[in-house]
């Protein structure tokens, strides 16, 4: 089986966030980057499928010369090779765009099954997966837990809201995008992480896959939230802090 | 192109906040408003809102819901009648197809949006990037049809505006056919009948990624333990399962709003928020002040936590005695 895993690389979890000059985007410069926290699911679920039923983990990543790093890890991690889509221009750029080039690269590759992360942490529009299967003509299912790969289908278990779950049979090629937290990822190995570097990474640009990408909605703005509530921050030590909310709690709220 | 077509989801109570929402836009666009209900032929909760029509799609293949039929059942049904504008409620199912509809038209969904704006006829939406830590202005752009899917708990069902007279009910006949649906989907379940019921706490404390690990969880189950609250977690603590599945809060998880929500080493990404921000008092304890949890919260105590909390649950005990 042949799979795809399509990743992205977004600014690392706890970064401090401040928006650019133009107020369309975040500053980038001095930010660290790390894989997008629920694609780093969808390629482990991609080897434990490997693992188990044979074939070949491929990553595909659209992204500047600097996803490079999350690509390697990637193949560190256990990916056999991986496709780089190198563009600087993609935050720009929406899902429809970014989609368009995505399936391009993989439909170049014939896979039995795409997988991806159920959202992205930056955007977090949480329709890569939906959208690539659209273009593609592949079916799909979103927020899988689980996998099981049958003759030419596979029958995974989707999560619902509120605690339901629903299992769903699906002809392969087939995309699927992967709940978070489902599995313990795993670790890059010393052997991973030199074998990483002779590893096949090919480079593409939008020009070779025929694409000029074009936003069709657009980010006008990017600002801090503004506060809704009128939030009462109580200073102090931790012990003072401590006091003066057990006296809210006992005298506001009433609940003490 | 015209009008607003809100298309809603079987017993989603997101299903009113969004109608609502689509009263609202209609009002600021001087358009008029629709809603599609989907698998029946009943009109349901929405026949006495005001609207212009209740579009009915009922066909033996959309009773069971797969991506396949629900897109060709609307993309058939917005063809046919044309709207501007087309929201639905943020939930999974909606995640699931809507963005193979919008993709249909050439077009891409403004996702999780929590506010909009109309100025001089022109939308804006509102959505958040980096987990809430951000929002940012959002413009359609191309050809209308424009998709956008509205948030949980970011419009209020209860302002949606009853119907004067019942809006009209028309039946929208698909056409569809057995092979264009590729997924054969099983019956739901739930995996246990849950044991928890964190709804009916006045008091929930709760646990996030900010504890570390394992072994620090008994010291927030004191804290709950001394103020009489229900033990609850984000998602990462029950998927890690150091807490049960059934504490868990958030989307995939609970819904609840108690008096109190004591929200311990949580950052707020959207999918905890909108299971807890209906609580009446919502207090953080986060060691980063930039954290959206801080958002929503009445009290905020900006720290460590493995300060605070044993702190609290002293002055608890003193307060108590």
């Amino acid at each position: 089986m042949k799979i795809i895993v399509a990743i992205k690389q977004v600014p690392a979890r706890d970064s401090q966030l401040r928006v650019d000059s133009a107020g369309k985007w975040i500053q980038t410069s001095d930010l660290s980057f790390e894989v997008n926290e629920p694609d780093a699911y969808a390629l482990e679920a991609a080897l434990q499928l490997k693992e188990k039923n044979g074939g070949e983990v491929v990553a595909l990543c659209a992204g500047p010369v600097g996803a490079s790093q999350t690509i390697r890890e990637a193949l560190a991690k256990g990916a056999d090779r991986a496709l780089h889509i190198e563009d600087d221009t993609l935050t720009n750029q929406d899902t429809l765009a970014v989609s368009r080039l995505l399936a391009k690269a993989a439909s170049t590759e014939n896979p039995d099954l795409i997988l991806t992360g159920l959202q992205s942490d930056d955007l977090g529009s949480g329709q890569t997966g939906v959208v690539i299967a659209e273009l593609m003509g592949m079916p799909h299912a979103t927020i899988i837990m689980e996998v099981e790969k049958k003759d030419a289908s596979i029958r995974v278990k989707r999560e619902l809201e509120d605690g339901w779950f629903q299992h769903v049979e699906l002809p392969l090629p087939a995309v699927l995008t992967i709940q978070s937290g489902i599995s313990k990822l795993r670790y890059a190995t010393l052997m991973g992480i030199k074998k990483a570097k002779t590893k096949e990474v090919k480079r593409l640009t939008a020009a070779e896959l025929g694409i000029a990408p074009q936003a069709t909605v657009t980010i006008e703005k990017v600002y801090a939230p503004v506060k809704t509530k009128q939030t009462q921050i109580l200073e102090g030590t931790a012990r003072e802090a401590a006091a003066k909310l057990v006296e809210k709690l006992k005298f506001e709220v009433r609940v003490l | 192109m015209s009008g607003i077509l809100v298309i809603t989801e079987q017993r989603s109570r997101l299903s009113a906040e969004t109608l609502a929402a689509g009263q609202q836009l209609g009002t600021a666009l001087h358009l008029p408003v629709s809603a599609v209900v989907i698998g029946t032929s009943e009109a349901g909760e929405f026949a006495d809102k005001k609207l212009d029509r209740v579009y009915t799609v009922d066909d033996p293949l959309l009773r069971a819901y797969t991506p396949d039929g629900y897109t060709a059942a609307l993309e058939q049904l917005i063809r046919l009648k044309n709207p501007q504008v087309v929201l639905l409620p943020h939930t999974y199912q909606v995640r699931d197809f809507a963005p193979k509809l919008a993709t249909r038209f050439q077009q891409v969904l403004v996702s999780d949006v929590v506010d909009f704006r109309v100025e001089g006829g022109s939308v804006t939406m509102v959505r958040q990037l980096f987990q809430g830590k951000l929002n940012a202005d959002v413009k359609f752009g191309g050809n209308a049809p424009y998709f956008a899917s509205l948030q949980a708990g970011a419009f209020r069902a209860e302002s949606a505006v009853p119907a004067e007279t019942a809006p009209a009910v028309e039946t929208v006949t698909v056409q569809l056919d057995a092979s264009q649906i590729r997924s054969r989907p099983e019956e739901p379940f739930r995996e246990a009948q849950r044991a928890v019921d964190l709804t009916a706490a006045s008091i929930i404390v709760s646990v996030g990624r900010g504890i570390r690990e394992k072994e620090n969880i008994p010291m927030v189950e004191e804290l709950a333990k001394v103020m009489g609250a229900e033990l609850a977690a984000s998602r990462p603590i029950c998927d890690n399962g150091w807490l049960p599945m059934e504490r868990q809060v958030g989307s995939s998880g609970q819904t609840v709003a108690p008096k109190v929500y004591l929200a311990v080493g949580i950052s707020g990404a959207i999918q905890h928020l909108v299971g807890m921000k209906g609580a009446k008092t919502i207090v953080a304890i986060n060691k980063d002040a930039n954290a959206p949890i801080f958002e929503v919260a009445d009290y905020a105590i900006v720290g460590d936590l493995f300060e605070v909390v044993p702190a609290l649950i002293e002055e608890v005990k003193r307060a108590k005695s």
